[in-house]
Parts: structure tokens; C-alpha cells; sequence
């Protein structure tokens, strides 16, 4: 197929040839063209199939309102669905295919349902499929989805990168037709720091479009000067391909750039960009959209918006038709007439519903007044079209122009309504517009080029003065006022056959009116019971019409009638663009431990744990797997030694004269009297009484306190206690800084830690049990005079410290550590190790402190001070908090010891019910003891404290499990805690 | 949106964590007789006006202070910054 | 009029113009035994099942905008059970189970889909604590399953199972969750009210309460007083607003929640699921749309609409999860006011006003509790007790200490 629709003219590069494909036939265009100009010069008018009735269907429009010609881009993994041929850049090589018919475009099997059209009117499934009821999910709903639904995902991930930035400007200009050139032009001369953005490839909106003049200039030649002065200012960005389409708070607006969707592969460059412009000031410039007239099949392939038909001839130098006439309600119509038959195309008939004199003169074309198309021939192409009085006009193409629409999108999207404007039939923006944005040109209903050039500069220069700049003297450009006239004419009631409003979703007339008859008559219950205005291009040819043929029917004014809320996006936006680069394994930031080089070295498997990764167990060579790593590292912990990288725990260095006192209020049990020297074991609240986070804390000095907190709750715990100390007790001295990062901190645990210890700390520094006894801390040096802080705490129940130094020697420490402890046979352990070893100890940790739990729960009830003021002691004294048949956090173990314990399973008393009734409490926590040689559990029972000894099943639905276990208490090993003491 | 820090000038909300009416600077007094009834509704109930709302965020991703801002619930136009800290000396809070 | 294939064919065949209104357009009468304030889902499904199941027929239900503007219209249409608590889950699962017959009882294909929910799980704490949550759901009576990462691979192969900062280690599932086409839930329940001599008054704004020595007598409307034995509030997204005029305050903030639908898509999920190390959950709707959502913007709110920084943050849940919709192209968000709670859940009681009842409190969480809520609203206010299953969802919970958190995140309501 060759060109056979090309005409002179055009914006196009004809020494560059473009070849593409559609649905695998070889075409060619023309650098300049976008898919839908070229598919058009090459004759094709048939395009896609709409989703419903999957009537055949053309290209309509010539921008990002199109509707019907919805194509699939690209292939394999860069298949990209539902992209609109009017937006699509031609590139060289592009391939496109057409989508949502079952056999071929020309033979769809699905448009049997075109003729079931009668039994398929607005919201009929609301009114069957329901019988038999198991038919729904295994027939009718699985037949629907298939037929419905567009475009096809690849289902392979997006291989395309996406970015993400931020702009700042006084300015953003949106929308580079005449307004905005006018505006931009005038802030960028004033000085002013200006983002003009624009969705299409070529900037210059209408003027590109159309024949008229600006300053004595063609109006494309002057947009393309008013283009280049403005890139020859440093203070002005020009963003061409992008689009705002989203009105945020406080002037941010959200763009999409689109950076290499016009080339042929992206080379290794972002696809798109996601833009967050920060802006003082804006000026809304998006101008308008034209809608059409409803009658009878009225969306055959070859009935076209009349400004897109022009737009094809002038910018793209295309003919959609050689047989063409025009039906329009206004004067803007004529311009496609007297454009086309200046380009040597024929017009045989403008069709204006308006019983007034011809607009201006056009060779060759016949003016039918007061007249309108009822019908039309040519189901996969346009043949000819039947007006009211029955005369059958042959054409192939029909412009059809009911009015244009201010594009006032961005105006409502943070709840403005837009006004009805009678005197030009359409809807502007509301006096309620987004802080700081102003409206100029078509989008504020100011339709004549030169309204739009004036009132640009005005706007612009108003929000000049508002930002406290000098507006430039420069005149604004000139030229004439075109004729506008418009006349409210929405649909042709004559037509017997359906009138389609919403082409993508076939909407028609008869659905609107149905949708009235049936009482859905508010405008949200007609958009949601018909579908209207709800498919890709948001309605926005569609809404307005159909909204007029819903006020007839009420006897509302339009302004009544209202629209509608238009909502972002403007135009649809990819998700990989909004998900920018946190994808994959950049989801979330990694946060590695100090001793994470060595222990990569040294076998270990590693765990996400928040955003740190943590070892989790260290494989050795013939380990049969996970369980075997871990029972050894127990083992050989509580036997000799172990070392475990805890940085991940929170620290808080707390200091000030005051800071006991803060200690004191933000912990539940008493911290007042902690002496220099010491760690004591804290437990923290939420206000509302419930066990928040727990850990330790050391008093260095006099005035210096050393926080731990759980890592899951170390930013948490830090916010609530900055919360306490600027809100709650503001004049407390006492300061805190987050210390998590700056400290590495090693667990060195077993009967052999202080052996260890005692090579790697410096000599002259005292361990020994008399000098530095359970709950001691102190500075100490290793390796020769390192600072370092030591802890003799105990997670594990094993003689243990905690010995941190500064983060940069951490992985460095590790070796020493375990460079030290060759000859114990030390071994490091991961968290795996660390939690059958606490669960062998009875401790809580995060399935326990999971923020339903209290301390009289977890047994700690006598902890919480009474007697002084801290976070949450209040409200933990309610009286259905603290209730005798509370939960209770005890031990459990299998009856028959070889079981193995599930934690998640809930307990059931003897005899009863497994029902939720009968419920006694759940399974909190398990392991396989090493130590013990069999499961065992920690859990919350109800009155547990008193229950133990007693045998209750703990059962497991989900798995179709239920053993018996005994309630025990959680302490399994060294109960009386005398090796922590050794 | 953008909240105007009082030390750091403008900055992204996205920079704040959110925590709620700034009515929870006025911690009860957990002595007094009603304490438990005083620290229910200081807990648990709200005024959570359809207009001006005064509210706590914290400066996470920046200076670590808490602010108490004044922002409309209907229009989120935020008409005053303040340090938390001042608010709660303001109203009385010390030690 | 019933609905029905031969209804639809016969319809056809007549140009369709034999529809009749779905629902009156009554203006109100001087008096009503019961008021329900707001004609949302669950003021509809009060109304419908008073009417229905305890008999009662002079009730109006008075609407400030259109039937069905609230929160009914703009969820994002997800039903399931998988409750942990006992104070919910009893409810949730008897909500279900309504659900599943609902259309046939009302006459009205509100598409319930029970395609399943799956939540995904990406750590051993998570883990343990789902199979606790899918125990309690076996316990209630209603449905659970433990899918490996091996079967879900088998079954959704397009999720990121092998470059994932947080990798998928399982999930569960409620194959009985799924979705429901939502504005046709209120539509129906409309119907099915209204055909039963409930009248539904649109464009009626409450404006106070007549509030007479204790005992609430009516209403004050836009359009007149209407006086009432009893008022029963069922406004989410104003329940602070409303009660207010009733001098009450509540435990409840109001935030904003938004969501997303893409553009129509063929096939591609086959159920619900949702990410659980990031904001992020989806499913496709009948007419091909990924239709998903994370978590709320975080501050308090009644503006219905929300910013940028949620709309990436979910976006990224969504690539993070399934990196294959990177081509599909978000169509439309909004936004929805929810009435946070103080323990993530919701409230069905009398107020100590007496007359005057309360319903809300519902988070995020309303959709799907739309039948059990009626059908227990209903129950209270026609007994005068609270129905079996909602007997904790008390507003003095509280004060009481008896907390209803299935998240555990305490008595902050943006974190539920």
C-alpha cells in the first residue's frame, strides 16, 4: 500500500522515510508523523474494534482524547497495550497491531455481539447471570473478562528503565499552544524562573494545526520563533513530550516525560521520567477539545472530529478522505472545509444544524442549512451518509464538530467544579481553582486565537506581579478573531439507529436514556451504570454530550446537571514511570551490618530482616542444610563461645542533666537509680498501656546513658521519645541522638566469652566476674587502645557481653574476634542460632511484643511502675486489660516429644471444640532445642501462670494438624539464670 | 504538599512523619483524682475538624523536630509552622 | 420488578423501554420510625434488611449527594474473612457467607467473585503470624490455605520471585475472598429497600439533631425537619462531622485513601493479592482494569484526594511485586475519606443519647463488611441489643480496655 491519502503541506520530513508495520503489513511514513497520520495517508481507516460490540472502528481524533484507535506497540517483552495511534511518534521500524477482536481486524468473531445489541443496553448484567449462582465464577464471568479488556500485557517484566525528578520554577506554563507561548514568552522576558511542558512532540498546539496567522506569520513559523526565543533563556526549560497531569498540593504537579518512546530501542536510556514540579505560580494553557454530534452510526470508521481532519491535512499533509463533508453545530467547523478544499480535496456538502448563512466561502462545497446527519453506510469504512430530509451524500470521510471543550481537567483536580457557559456551549473553569494557578486561552473559554494570545501574557504578567517580579512591556502577538459562533446541538433526535456517545465503551443515546428512565439520573450514577466517560480516554469527547442529552431528559440546566469529578491523570500514565527505580532488588534501600564483608566470606546465608540484611546461619562444608548450621551453632555457643553481629539493635545515646529523669518516664519500670557502671533490662509502653519495645539500657556516666531498643522498633522507639522530650517535658535537659550506625556491637556468648574477651581487651581493663559482674558496663580498649563499650548482657542465658566498637572497625573486630577464639573453637551464629537460644530463655521478641500484648500478659505486669509518672501506666490499669483469665505468656512442649511444634497454632482445652468460642490462646514462637533435644514453644494461654503441668492440644487447621502439648514454664533452660552470673 | 519549617524554610511533607492532633502535647495529669477517665479521652477521642486542624509532624528526614501545624482539613492550605516545643512551653508543659 | 434473562430478552425486543426506576424519588414524610442517616452501602443494607428480615418498612433514609456517593462508590471492591480477632472475625465471616447469596436474595447481579485473596508473605515472623490468622479463620468457621513458595510459583508465575529485595516465602490464601462489582451492591440493596416502601431521599442533608432532654426525636434536614423514634448515623467519611451536631466526639480520625485502576487489560490475575513487605494490593476487574491501592496518605483529612508521594509509593509496591505491569498505564485515582478508628476497628452502638445510634469506624474496611453491617445495624436497632457477632464493636471498648487491634498498632489511627 502506498500513500495514496499524502497531500502538500505539512510539518512532515519527506526525505525521511519511516517503514512500520500494522498487524504485519509493510507501510511507510514520514519523520514528523505520528502512527495514526501515517496509517491514515496509507489509506487504512480501519483500525481497531470497540469493546463492547466490537463494532469496527477508525481513527477519530488527533491527539491523546482518541478513543477508538487503540493499537499494540512493539513486541515481546516491550509489547506495550492500548497506546493511541494519534499520540505515537512514527519511528523507523515501529510495529503496531491491532487489539481486542477475536480472527482478524477485518473479520472479528466477537461483533456477533453487535447484533445482540438489543439484549446488551446499559447495565443489563446487573439484571441476569445470577442463576445458577455457582455459574457466575465458572462460565459467565470468566466468558465476560475474556471478551472485555483492551490490550494484552506481555507478562514479562518491563526490560525498560524509568527515572524520576524534581523541577523548581516560579512559573509552569502547561501547554505550549498560543496561550502558552504567550505566556511563557512574557514571564520568561520578565525574568522569571519558567517550566513550559508540553505533551506533544512539536510545540505550538493549534497553531500547527491550523492556517492562521500570528504577527503576519504563519502560525506554526511563529510558534516555532516564540520556541527558540524562549530556548535561548537560561531561565526558561522547555519540557516538549511531557505531560502534567496531575494538580497536587501546594503547587507540586506531577509530568511525564516520555523520552524514548519515539525511537526504535532506548538505548539504554531511562524510557520515561517522572517529574515533580515544584511551582510559586502556574498557568493552565491545556486549551480545548472538540466533541462530536451524536446520530445514527455515527462511529464508522471515516467519521472524524472536523479540527483533527484538519489537523491531518495541515500538519501531517493528509487527506483522512477524498470524498469529505462536514456536519457541525459552529463556525469552527467551515475551517476543515475551506482547509481541505484549499488543499485540493473535495468537499461535497457542509451540513450546519444552524439555519444561518454560510460562514465563509468554500469551492466547490454545498451549504446544507438547518439540516443534520441521521444515519450512515459502511460498516468498515464510510460510504456515504443520509441526512433528515433522506438525501444520501456519498463520502468517505465525515468532519464532525459539535463545539470544542475547555480542557479544565487540572482546574478540578483538587475539588473545583467547573461553570457552565451558555454563550459558548461549554464548561470553563470554576472560581475554585488550585492554589496559585491561573487559566489563559481555550481552557478558560477564551476560543479565538487572539483572546488566547492576549489574555496568555495577562495571566502570565498577573502572576508575574503576584510573585513580586516586573512584568516585560512587551506587547502580546497579534491576530484576527476567528469566527466562533456556536450553537447548543447535542444529538439528532431523528436517528433510528443507535448514536454512539462513548465510543470506546458503546455508550449510545439510548443507553443515556435508559439510564434516566431507570432513575440513574445524577451524573455519577449515568457515568457509573452505562460506563460512560470510563474508558481509556476518560470521556473526554464523550462526557459533555452525553451529559446535555441527560439534562434534556431532567429539564436541568447544564450548570445543574454538573460534571462528573475529573480526577488525575490526565492522561494515563505507565506504572513502571511511577515506579521509577524502586524495582527488583532497589525496591528498598539495603542497610548492611559492619561484620556483612566477613560474614559473606565466611558461609553465611543472609536474611532480610526490616531493611538490614543479617547473617542468618553460617553453613558449614557436609551440612545437610539449614537445621544442621543452626543446632551446631547452638551448640557449640553453649558449650564454648559464639559471636553474633547485634548492630542492628537500636542505640540511643541519651545525655543530659535530666536524662534519668527522661529514662525514668519514657520506661516503664523504675530507671532512676540506676548506678554509674550498669545495665538494666527496660520495658516500654505505648500511651495506651501496651507493651511497645523492650531492651536495655547502660549508665555510662553521671549524665550518659546508652539506649538498645529491638531493630524492628529503633526509628520507632526514637521518634516517640524526641515526641516526649520536646512535647511532654519540653524542659527536661536531656538530649538524644541516634547511634545504631555508629557503633558495631558483637555478642560474644558461652562459657568461654570471657576467656575470649580477655585476648582481644586490652590488659589493665578488669573483667573478671567480681569486677565486671552481670548488668556491668564499662569503657574499655582493645587491641591496643581502641575505645570500645562493654556490656555483660545476656539474650542467649550463656555468660555473654556485648562489646561495641566505632562502626568502621566492625568487620575488622569480627576477625579479631574470631581470630581470638580459635582455640575455644568459637563460631559465629546468626539469627537463627540467637532465636532458639532466646526461646530456649523464655525471652520475648517480636512474635511476643507483636503491640496487642501487655506486661501482665508477657508476665511482667509488676514491672510497670505505679508510683511515678511514665508512658502509658495509666491506661494498662483498665479494667478488661488486666482480667484473671488474661492471656499469659508461658512454655510448651510436645507430649510426645518428637512432635514438632507449629507456632501459629492455637490451643484448645481437652474435650472441647476446636471453635473460635473455645479459643484458649496461640502459639507464639518454636524451635527445635538442641539443647533439649526435641520442639519446643513459647505461647500466650489463657491464665497460663496457673495452668502448667496441664496438657492442652494446640491445633493447627490450616496444616490439618493438632498435637497435645504441655504448659510449661518458658524459662527451658538454666532456669535459675546461674550461668548468666558465672 | 510543603510544610514551612520555622528553622529550615520550606520543605516537602514527604521529609515528615505525621502523628495527629496536636491536643497530644496536653498530656493529663497522672495523679490527678479522674486521671483514668482523662487519659481515656486524651487516648482515644478527637475533635477531627472539618477545617483548621492543629497537628503534630515530626522532621524525620531532617532536623528531628516536632512541629505543630495548622493546616485546613478541606483544603490542606496550611496557614502556621511552629516548633512543637514552643506550643508545648506555650501550654504550659515543663518539666 | 424482577429481573431476569427472559426480562432482559423481552426488554430487548421492545426497544427497552419498559425499565422501570429502580427506586422512587419520595420527598419526605413528617415522621418515620427510623431515620437512617446516609445512603451509603451500609445505611442501604440497614435499611434493606430492617425492611426484610425484622419487618420494619416507615424507615427513610436521608442522603446529602447521591445514593451510593460515599465510600460505596469508590472502594476498591475486595470481600474476604481473613480476620484474626475474635471480636471481628465471627462478624467478617458472617458477612461473607451473606455476600455469597446475595444476589439471589436481593434479585440483583452485583458480580460477587470469588476468585480468592492471597496475602503474601516475605518473612518467618510474618509467616507465623498468618498461619495464627489463617487458625483463627478455620476456628470462626470460615477458609484458609497456606500456599508455599513453590506453589505459588506454579500458580502465579509472573510474580518476582527471583530478584526481590523482599522475597516471597509464601502466602495465604481465602480462596472464598474476592471481589464485588461495588456500586451495584448499593444499587441493589437501594432496590431492594425501596420495593419494600423504604424511603430513599437523595439531595437531603442533615443539618442537626432535635435532641430533646436526652433522647434524640429527629432530625433537621435540608428539606425540613423529619421526626423519627429512632436515628440511626451511617456516614463514613463524616462520622466526626455528623456526630458533632449531636455534641459528641469520637475515636475515629478521617484520612484519605486512594485508588487506582489502570487501563483495561486482557487477563492477567486471576485473584486478589496483596504484597506484604510494601503498600500494595490488586486485582483485575470484570472489565479489564487493574483496579489497586496501599496505604492511606496519612494525615488527617476530608479533602477526597490525595498526593504524589502514596501514588509512587504504591506504584513501586506494584513493580517490586510484579514487574511485568510496567507497560499497563494507571487510567484514574481517587481518593475516599475513611473514618480511622482508634484499634483499626469499627463500631455499631447505641450513643448515650438515647434514640441515637452509631455505625462507622470502619477504616478501610467497609466494603466488605457491607452485609454483616446492615444486617447487624438492623439488628440493634430493631432488638435493641447488639447482634451476637458484633458484640465488641462497642464505643466504650475503650474505656473498658478491651481493644479490637488486629494490627497491633495501638491507638493510632494513621497505622491501622
Amino acid at each position: 500500500m502506498s500513500q495514496t491519502n499524502r497531500i502538500k503541506g505539512g510539518l512532515i520530513d519527506r526525505n525521511q522515510v519511516m517503514n512500520f508495520t500494522f498487524n504485519g503489513k509493510a507501510m511507510q511514513g514520514h519523520a514528523g508523523d505520528t502512527l495514526a497520520s501515517a496509517l491514515l495517508a496509507n489509506g487504512q481507516r480501519l483500525v481497531g474494534r470497540s469493546f463492547k460490540y466490537h463494532r469496527p472502528r477508525g481513527i477519530f481524533t488527533a491527539g491523546s482524547e482518541e478513543p477508538n484507535a487503540l493499537v499494540q506497540l512493539r513486541s515481546g517483552a516491550y509489547q506495550e497495550p492500548n497506546t493511541r495511534a494519534t499520540v505515537a511518534e512514527l519511528f523507523d521500524g515501529l510495529t503496531a497491531t491491532s487489539q481486542n477482536h477475536r480472527g482478524s481486524l477485518e473479520f472479528d468473531l466477537m461483533a456477533v455481539t453487535d447484533l445482540m445489541a438489543p439484549f446488551l443496553s446499559a447495565g443489563f448484567y446487573y439484571k441476569t447471570f445470577m442463576w445458577p449462582r455457582a455459574f457466575w465464577e465458572k462460565l459467565y464471568e470468566p466468558m465476560i473478562r475474556k471478551s472485555a479488556g483492551l490490550g494484552s500485557l506481555s507478562m514479562e517484566e518491563d526490560p525498560d528503565s524509568y527515572d524520576k525528578g524534581f523541577v523548581h520554577c516560579d512559573l509552569l506554563v502547561i501547554g505550549a499552544g498560543p496561550s502558552g507561548l504567550s505566556a511563557a514568552l512574557a514571564a520568561g522576558r520578565a525574568g522569571a524562573r519558567v517550566v513550559l511542558a508540553d505533551e506533544d512532540f512539536t510545540p505550538g498546539g493549534r497553531l500547527n494545526a491550523e492556517t492562521l496567522e500570528v504577527d503576519g506569520t504563519a502560525g506554526a513559523d511563529w510558534a516555532a520563533q516564540a520556541i527558540a526565543e524562549l530556548a535561548a533563556m537560561d531561565n526558561v526549560r522547555i519540557m516538549t513530550r511531557t505531560t502534567v497531569y496531575g494538580a497536587y498540593d501546594h503547587g507540586i504537579y506531577g509530568a511525564l516525560e516520555r523520552c524514548t518512546d519515539h525511537l526504535a530501542s532506548s538505548g539504554g536510556k531511562p524510557r520515561q521520567i517522572l517529574w515533580r514540579i515544584y511551582s510559586k505560580r502556574a498557568v493552565l494553557a491545556a486549551g480545548s477539545t472538540e466533541r462530536p454530534i451524536a446520530f445514527g452510526n455515527n462511529d464508522r470508521p471515516g467519521v472524524m472530529l472536523a479540527g483533527a481532519v484538519r489537523t491531518y491535512a495541515n500538519r501531517y499533509g493528509v487527506t483522512p478522505g477524498q470524498q469529505v463533508a462536514v456536519f457541525t453545530n459552529n463556525d469552527d467547523g467551515w475551517r476543515t472545509a475551506a482547509d481541505l478544499a484549499a488543499n485540493g480535496v473535495a468537499i461535497n456538502a457542509i451540513i450546519d444544524t444552524r439555519d444561518a448563512p454560510a460562514v465563509c466561502d468554500v469551492p466547490g462545497a454545498r451549504h446544507i442549512r438547518n439540516a443534520a446527519v441521521v444515519d450512515t453506510v459502511g460498516r468498515k469504512g464510510l460510504k456515504s451518509v443520509t441526512l433528515t430530509d433522506g438525501q444520501v451524500i456519498p463520502v468517505d470521510c465525515l468532519a464532525v464538530s459539535g463545539g470544542w471543550s475547555p480542557n479544565v481537567h487540572l482546574t478540578c483536580h483538587q475539588r473545583g467544579r467547573p461553570t457552565w457557559r451558555e454563550d459558548i456551549c461549554a464548561f470553563v473553569p470554576g472560581a475554585d481553582l488550585p492554589p496559585g494557578m491561573a487559566v489563559a486561552g481555550a481552557a478558560n473559554g477564551s476560543m479565538t486565537l487572539a483572546a488566547a494570545l492576549t489574555e496568555g501574557r495577562a495571566v502570565a504578567n498577573a502572576q508575574i506581579k503576584a510573585l513580586g517580579m516586573t512584568p516585560s512591556r512587551k506587547a502580546a502577538p497579534k491576530a484576527e478573531d476567528e469566527p466562533r459562533d456556536c450553537a447548543p446541538f447535542w444529538h439528532v433526535g431523528e436517528s433510528k439507529n443507535r448514536a454512539w456517545l462513548d465510543l470506546q465503551n458503546d455508550v449510545t443515546v439510548k443507553d443515556v436514556k435508559q439510564s434516566y428512565r431507570e432513575g440513574f439520573r445524577s451524573v455519577e450514577h449515568l457515568k457509573r451504570y452505562t460506563t460512560l466517560g470510563m474508558a481509556t480516554d476518560q470521556g473526554k469527547t464523550a462526557n459533555i454530550p452525553a451529559l446535555a442529552i441527560m439534562a434534556e431528559c431532567t429539564g436541568k440546566t447544564l450548570q445543574d446537571t454538573g460534571t462528573t469529578i475529573f480526577r488525575p491523570p490526565y492522561t494515563p500514565v505507565p506504572l513502571g514511570a511511577l515506579g521509577g527505580r524502586s524495582r527488583g532488588k532497589d525496591f528498598r534501600p539495603y542497610r548492611l551490618t559492619p561484620s556483612h564483608k566477613w560474614a559473606s566470606e565466611n558461609g553465611a546465608t543472609f536474611v532480610e530482616v526490616g531493611n538490614w540484611l543479617r547473617a542468618q546461619w553460617y553453613a558449614r562444608p557436609g551440612e545437610q542444610g539449614w537445621r544442621d548450621s543452626v543446632d551446631r551453632e547452638v551448640e557449640m555457643t553453649r558449650n564454648s563461645v559464639g559471636i553474633c553481629d547485634v548492630t542492628t539493635l537500636g542505640k540511643i545515646d541519651v545525655q543530659g542533666k535530666d536524662a534519668a529523669e527522661f529514662l525514668n518516664k519514657v520506661y516503664a519500670n523504675g530507671f532512676a537509680k540506676l548506678a554509674v557502671g550498669k545495665v538494666r533490662y527496660g520495658l516500654m509502653l505505648r500511651e495506651d498501656g501496651i507493651c511497645y519495645d523492650d531492651g536495655t539500657t547502660a549508665r555510662m556516666g553521671e549524665n550518659h546513658y546508652v539506649m538498645t531498643t529491638t531493630t524492628a522498633n529503633a526509628v520507632l522507639v526514637f521518634r516517640r521519645m524526641e515526641f516526649a522530650r520536646q512535647c511532654l517535658w519540653p524542659d527536661l535537659d536531656v538530649h538524644l541522638i541516634s547511634t545504631t550506625d555508629g557503633w558495631a556491637q558483637f555478642a560474644v556468648a558461652g562459657p568461654n566469652a570471657r576467656n575470649l574477651l580477655r585476648k582481644v581487651i586490652d590488659a589493665g581493663h578488669d573483667i573478671s566476674n567480681e569486677a565486671f559482674p552481670f548488668m556491668g558496663c564499662g569503657e574499655v580498649t582493645v587491641c591496643g587502645g581502641m575505645p570500645a563499650r562493654l556490656f555483660r548482657i545476656s539474650f542467649s542465658g550463656e555468660l555473654a557481653y556485648e562489646i561495641a566498637v566505632p562502626a568502621r572497625y566492625g568487620n575488622s573486630m569480627m576477625q579479631v574476634l574470631m581470630e581470638a577464639g580459635k582455640e575455644f573453637d568459637a563460631v559465629p551464629y546468626g539469627t537463627e542460632a540467637l532465636g532458639v537460644m532466646r526461646i530456649e530463655k523464655g525471652h520475648a521478641a517480636g512474635n511476643e511484643l507483636n503491640g496487642q500484648t501487655t506486661a501482665y500478659n508477657l508476665g511482667m505486669g509488676k514491672m510497670v511502675s505505679q508510683t511515678k509518672e511514665c508512658i502509658g501506666n495509666v491506661l494498662s490499669q483498665r479494667p478488661e486489660m488486666l482480667l484473671e483469665d488474661a492471656i499469659k505468656l508461658v512454655g510448651f512442649r510436645p507430649v510426645d516429644r518428637s512432635q514438632k511444634l507449629i507456632a501459629g497454632s492455637h490451643f484448645i482445652t481437652k474435650g472441647d471444640e476446636a471453635t473460635m468460642a473455645n479459643d484458649q490462646g496461640w502459639m507464639t514462637s518454636v524451635a527445635y532445642s538442641p539443647s533439649l533435644g526435641h520442639s519446643i514453644g513459647l505461647g500466650f494461654i489463657k491464665s497460663g501462670d496457673t495452668r502448667k503441668g496441664e496438657v492442652v492440644r494446640a491445633v493447627s487447621p490450616i496444616h490439618g494438624t493438632e498435637i497435645e502439648v504441655e504448659i510449661v514454664s518458658a524459662h527451658f533452660i538454666d532456669p535459675e539464670g546461674e550461668r548468666l552470673r558465672a | 504538599m510543603i510544610i514551612n519549617h520555622p528553622l529550615l524554610g520550606p520543605r516537602d511533607a514527604a521529609e515528615f512523619v505525621y502523628l495527629g492532633d496536636a491536643s497530644l502535647i496536653d498530656r493529663p495529669d497522672w495523679q490527678a483524682e479522674d486521671a483514668a477517665e482523662a487519659f481515656y479521652e486524651y487516648g482515644y477521642l478527637r475533635d477531627n475538624p472539618a477545617g483548621q486542624h492543629q497537628e503534630l509532624w515530626y522532621h524525620e528526614q531532617g532536623d528531628r523536630s516536632w512541629l505543630v501545624v495548622t493546616r485546613d482539613t478541606l483544603t490542606h492550605e496550611i496557614s502556621k509552622v511552629e516548633m512543637a516545643r514552643d506550643v508545648a512551653r506555650s501550654r504550659g508543659r515543663s518539666k | 420488578m424482577r429481573y431476569s434473562a427472559f426480562k432482559i430478552f423481552s426488554q430487548g425486543l421492545t426497544g427497552n423501554k419498559g425499565w422501570k426506576p429502580v427506586w422512587r424519588e419520595p420527598d419526605p414524610k413528617p415522621e418515620y420510625d427510623i431515620v437512617i442517616v446516609g445512603a451509603g452501602g451500609h445505611g442501604l443494607s440497614t435499611a434493606y434488611y430492617l425492611a426484610k428480615e425484622y419487618g420494619m418498612r416507615n424507615i427513610a433514609v436521608v442522603e446529602k449527594g447521591w445514593l451510593g456517593s460515599g465510600n460505596i462508590g469508590r472502594n476498591t471492591t475486595i470481600i474476604r474473612s481473613n480476620y484474626l480477632l475474635p471480636g471481628n472475625e465471627p462478624f467478617y465471616e458472617m458477612s461473607l457467607k451473606l455476600w455469597e447469596g446475595l444476589e439471589q436474595d436481593f434479585n440483583y447481579n452485583a458480580m460477587v467473585s470469588q476468585r480468592s485473596i492471597l496475602n503474601l508473605v516475605h518473612s518467618d515472623a510474618q509467616r507465623d503470624a498468618f498461619i495464627r490468622r489463617g487458625n483463627a479463620m478455620f476456628l470462626a468457621g470460615a477458609d484458609a490455605e497456606y500456599a508455599t513458595a513453590e506453589q505459588l510459583r506454579a500458580e502465579l508465575p509472573f510474580l518476582n520471585y527471583d530478584n526481590a529485595r523482599f522475597p516471597i516465602k509464601g502466602g495465604l490464601f481465602q480462596r472464598r475472598g474476592g471481589t464485588v462489582r461495588h456500586d451495584a451492591v448499593a444499587w441493589g440493596y437501594a432496590r431492594g429497600a425501596d420495593e419494600r416502601g423504604v424511603d430513599i431521599i437523595q439531595n437531603c442533608e442533615v443539618t442537626g439533631f432535635d435532641i430533646e432532654n436526652g433522647k434524640c426525636r429527629g432530625v433537621q434536614t435540608s428539606r425540613g425537619a423529619i421526626r423519627a423514634k429512632k436515628v440511626a448515623v451511617c456516614v463514613a467519611g463524616s462520622s466526626g462531622r455528623v456526630m458533632a451536631m449531636a455534641g459528641m466526639r469520637l475515636p475515629i480520625e478521617s484520612h484519605v485513601l486512594q485508588a487506582f485502576v489502570t487501563e483495561g487489560l486482557k487477563p492477567v490475575l486471576p485473584g486478589v493479592i496483596t504484597f506484604g513487605a510494601g503498600h500494595f494490593y490488586v486485582s483485575q476487574s470484570d472489565k479489564g482494569g487493574l483496579v489497586f491501592g496501599g496505604d492511606i496518605d496519612g494525615y488527617n483529612t476530608y479533602a477526597q484526594r490525595g498526593n504524589l508521594p502514596v501514588v509512587e509509593d504504591v506504584a513501586e509496591g506494584g513493580m517490586a511485586i510484579m514487574p511485568m505491569i510496567g507497560r499497563a498505564r494507571l487510567l484514574r485515582s481517587w481518593g475516599g475519606i475513611m473514618d480511622m478508628s482508634m484499634d483499626g476497628s469499627p463500631f455499631i452502638d447505641k450513643t448515650h443519647i438515647e434514640g441515637l445510634f452509631f455505625n462507622g469506624g470502619w477504616c478501610y474496611g467497609g466494603f466488605k463488611a457491607t452485609p454483616a453491617s446492615g444486617f447487624c445495624y438492623a439488628h440493634l436497632l430493631a432488638k435493641g441489643e447488639p447482634h451476637p457477632v458484633a458484640t465488641q464493636m462497642r464505643l466504650d471498648r475503650f474505656k473498658r480496655g478491651n481493644l479490637i487491634d488486629e494490627k497491633g498498632q495501638g491507638n493510632q489511627p494513621n497505622l491501622h
